[in-house]
C-alpha cells in the first residue's frame, strides 16, 4: 500500500501511522447499511412527490457524499504509533481522545475479521487489556501483515517480562490429562434438574402466542369471548354443566401439570447444558467439559480466578446443595461466572476452593454487620410508601378491604430488612474480602485482595447525614459491593484493602 | 456533617472548569429559556409567570451550582494510588492504585480545549469503575499527570 500523501512528513519520522486507507470502504459500507432504513422511511415519504426517480437519485448521492465523507475523515483523524513501550492511538474528529496502552497491560492480541474485511484482506486487531467491551481499545482496519507484526510485536514485548516468560513456559507443555476434581454422573444430574424448577417454557409458549397469534381461530385476549365461552353458550358449554368437585379436580390437575411441566423442563436444561459435567485440574489450570449436544471445553489458569462464589437455592439449601462458580475476565456463555462445581455438598466444594487458591470462612472469621441506621433506613423506606398507599385505599370505597393486605406486606418488607441486617454480613481476613448476602437462599463471595482494582467510598444525601457509606470494589468480571458501613468502618477497610493492592503491580499478578 | 476539601488535603481542580461548567450549563438552559421567552411574547399567561422562574433557575444553575460542585471535587495524586473526589449530593471518593492503571486518556471536548482544559481517564479492569474519570485539569496538568502514572507504573514493572 503506498503512503498517502495526507500524512505529514513529521509525523511519519515520529513513527505515526494511519490505519489502512481500504478501511475508508469498509466503515462506509457500514454506514450505507444503516443508513438504509432511514432512506427507506424518506422514500416512503417522498412518494406522493412527482419527480420520484429525481429525489431518490439526490436523497441516494447526498447518503453516499456524507457517508463516505464521514469514513474518510475518521480514517484522516485516527493514527496510532507502536512506540518503545507502549501502543498509542489518537481519534475523533472534535473531541481527540488519546490513549497509550503500556505492552504489559495488554493481555492478548486478537484479530478478527468479517466478512468484507475478509475479501479486502483486513483484520480488526483488539489489544485486550481487560477492560472489556468497548472500551478495549482496537485499530480498524489494517492489513493482515500490519495485523500479525502488531500481534508479535506485542506478544515480543511482554515475553520480555519474567512472569510472561514463566506464563509461556507453562503453556508449551504438553497437555496432560489431569486430575479429576468434580464431575456429575447422570443420577446427580438429574437430581440437579428437579431443583432447577423452571416455568420459562411458559414465556416461551407467550411469546410463540404472540408471533404466531395471527393462525388461531379465535382471538386469544378478547375477554367476553372467553367469558362467553364458559358461562355455556358455545361448544364448551359441558365445562359448566360440571359439578363443583370436578372442576377442583380440574384445578388440581392443571397445577399438577404445571408442576411436572417446570420440573421436567428443569431436567432436560440441566441435562443439555451439563450431561458429563467434568472438572479437572491440568498444568494449564483448570479444565471442564460438560454439554449434551453443545459440548464445551473451557479451561481456566487458576490465577486468572478473581473470587469465588458460593451460592444456593432456598429449597436445596435443606440437604446441604450448594454451587461453586468461579468470577473470572473470561465470559462463560453470556455469564461472566464459570460454574465449576453447580450442584455439590459441601466437602466436595472446599477442595476446589483450595486448589483455587482461596479458603472457605471459618469459625476464626471477624463477621462485621453494616450499621444499624442504613437497616433501619432501609426499613422505613421501603414500609413507608406502602402505608400510604394503604391510607389512600383506605378512602376509596370498592378497595378499602385491600389496605389491610398492604400493611401487612409494608410491614414483611420492614421484616425483611431485620432479617437481611441478622444474616448479611462481611469480614476481610488477610488474603480474602468475604462478603455473605441473602437470607433465605445466601450466597457467598470470596475476592483475592490483591486482585482488587479500586475501592470507592459511596454517599448519597441520607447516608451523609446519617453517618454511613457503601463500599464497592472493582473487580474483574464482577461486582462486590457492602453497603451501608460506618463510614469510619468503610474508609479503615479502604486503607486496608488498598494497601495490599498497592503492593503488587498488576502485571506482576500471577496470570 | 461535610468535610471541606482543604480539611482532607485534596488538590483543588483548576479554576477555569468553573467557567466551563457554567457555559455548559448555560447552553442546557437555553432552549428552556427561548421556550418561556415564546410563551411570554404569546401573550396568554401572566407577566413574567414562566419566564421569571425559568430564568432563575437558569441563573443558580448557571452561576450557583458550577461553584458547589467545583468545590465539591478535587484530586489526591500520592505515591502509589490517585484518589479522586467527585459529587454534591451523591459523593463518590474513589482511589485507584496505579499499580491496577490499564491504560490512560487524556481527553478534551470542545468546550474545554477552548479554556485549556482536560479530562483525565484511569483506566482499570475491575468491571465497576472501569474507567475513573478526573476533569476539570489544565490541559498541561493532565498530560503532566498521565506521564507520571506511566512512569510509575513502568517502574513497578521494571
Amino acid at each position: 500500500m503506498t503512503v498517502p500523501e495526507t500524512i505529514l512528513e513529521q509525523e511519519v519520522a515520529q513513527g505515526w501511522q494511519r490505519v489502512n486507507p481500504l478501511a475508508i470502504l469498509v466503515s462506509a459500507v457500514q454506514g450505507m447499511r444503516q443508513a438504509v432504513l432511514p432512506a427507506v422511511a424518506a422514500l416512503f415519504g417522498a412518494r406522493s412527490l412527482d419527480n420520484t426517480v429525481l429525489v431518490v437519485g439526490v436523497i441516494a448521492a447526498a447518503v453516499l457524499v456524507l457517508v463516505t465523507l464521514g469514513a474518510w475523515l475518521s480514517w484522516r483523524r485516527l493514527r496510532y504509533l507502536v512506540g518503545p513501550e507502549d501502543i498509542r492511538v489518537e481519534q475523533g474528529l472534535i473531541s481527540r481522545s488519546a490513549r497509550s496502552v503500556p505492552y504489559e497491560r495488554i493481555q492478548d492480541v486478537s484479530l478478527e475479521q468479517g466478512l468484507l474485511p475478509r475479501l479486502l484482506g483486513l483484520v480488526e486487531v483488539r489489544f485486550e487489556t481487560g477492560a472489556g467491551g468497548k472500551d478495549e481499545l482496537k485499530l480498524a482496519y489494517v492489513s493482515m501483515d500490519e495485523g500479525e507484526r502488531l500481534r508479535d510485536v506485542v506478544r515480543e514485548q511482554r515475553t520480555l517480562a519474567p512472569v510472561a516468560a514463566a506464563a509461556s513456559e507453562s503453556e508449551a507443555q504438553p497437555e496432560a490429562e489431569g486430575r479429576l476434581l468434580f464431575a456429575m454422573g447422570p443420577g446427580r444430574l438429574l437430581l440437579f434438574g428437579l431443583f432447577e424448577f423452571s416455568l420459562i417454557v411458559f414465556a416461551v409458549l407467550a411469546g410463540a402466542t404472540q408471533q404466531l397469534e395471527f393462525l388461531l381461530p379465535f382471538d386469544l385476549w378478547d375477554v367476553d369471548q372467553w367469558e362467553g365461552r364458559l358461562s355455556g353458550t358455545g361448544w364448551e358449554a359441558w365445562l359448566t354443566g360440571l359439578g363443583m368437585a370436578a372442576q377442583l379436580v380440574g384445578v388440581l390437575i392443571a397445577l399438577a401439570s404445571l408442576v411436572v411441566l417446570g420440573l421436567v423442563t428443569g431436567v432436560a436444561r440441566t441435562v443439555l447444558r451439563d450431561w458429563q459435567f467434568r472438572l479437572d485440574l491440568t498444568s494449564r489450570g483448570f479444565r471442564r467439559r460438560r454439554g449434551l449436544l453443545t459440548k464445551t471445553d473451557v479451561v481456566m489458569p487458576a490465577a486468572r480466578v478473581q473470587a469465588i462464589i458460593v451460592s444456593t437455592g432456598f429449597v436445596r439449601r435443606l440437604w446441604g446443595w450448594r454451587g461453586l462458580s468461579f468470577v473470572s475476565l473470561a465470559q462463560d456463555a453470556g455469564s461472566a461466572n464459570h460454574d465449576v462445581a453447580p450442584f455439590a455438598q459441601e466437602s466436595e466444594i472446599a477442595p476446589i476452593v483450595e486448589v483455587a487458591g482461596f479458603t472457605l470462612p471459618d469459625d476464626s472469621v471477624d463477621w462485621h454487620r453494616p450499621s444499624r441506621a442504613y437497616r433501619f433506613d432501609r426499613a422505613l423506606f421501603t414500609a413507608l410508601p406502602l402505608v400510604m398507599v394503604g391510607i389512600v385505599l383506605l378512602f376509596i370505597e370498592q378497595v378499602a378491604w385491600a389496605a389491610p393486605l398492604v400493611w401487612v406486606l409494608a410491614v414483611l418488607l420492614a421484616l425483611r430488612q431485620h432479617f437481611l441486617w441478622r444474616f448479611e454480613r462481611h469480614a476481610v481476613d488477610r488474603r480474602q474480602i468475604l462478603s455473605r448476602r441473602g437470607w433465605l437462599s445466601p450466597r457467598l463471595v470470596a475476592a483475592s485482595r490483591i486482585k482488587l482494582h479500586s475501592v470507592e467510598i459511596a454517599q448519597g444525601p441520607l447516608g451523609r447525614w446519617r453517618g454511613y457509606a457503601d463500599l464497592r470494589f472493582g473487580l474483574a468480571g464482577g461486582a462486590l459491593a457492602f453497603e451501608g458501613l460506618l463510614l469510619e468502618e468503610a474508609e479503615a477497610m479502604r486503607e486496608a484493602v488498598l494497601t495490599s493492592i498497592a503492593s503488587v503491580d498488576f502485571s506482576a499478578l500471577p496470570r | 456533617m461535610s468535610r471541606s476539601l482543604h480539611d482532607e488535603g485534596l488538590t483543588p481542580l483548576d479554576p477555569a472548569y468553573v467557567t466551563v461548567m457554567r457555559v455548559q450549563a448555560l447552553l442546557m438552559a437555553l432552549p428552556f429559556v427561548i421556550a418561556a421567552l415564546v410563551g411570554e411574547v404569546s401573550g396568554r399567561l401572566f407577566a413574567g409567570a414562566f419566564l421569571v422562574p425559568v430564568v432563575l433557575v437558569a441563573l443558580v444553575l448557571a452561576l450557583m451550582v458550577p461553584l458547589r460542585r467545583y468545590h465539591a471535587r478535587g484530586y489526591d495524586m500520592g505515591e502509589d494510588r490517585l484518589r479522586v473526589v467527585r459529587g454534591l449530593l451523591f459523593r463518590r471518593d474513589t482511589v485507584v492504585p496505579f499499580g491496577r492503571v490499564q491504560h490512560l486518556d487524556v481527553e478534551q471536548g470542545p468546550l474545554e480545549r477552548a479554556f485549556g482544559i482536560a479530562r483525565l481517564v484511569l483506566h482499570t479492569a475491575g468491571t465497576h469503575n472501569a474507567s475513573v474519570v478526573l476533569p476539570g485539569l489544565a490541559h498541561a496538568r493532565a498530560v503532566e499527570m498521565r506521564e507520571a502514572i506511566r512512569q510509575h507504573v513502568k517502574r513497578e514493572i521494571g
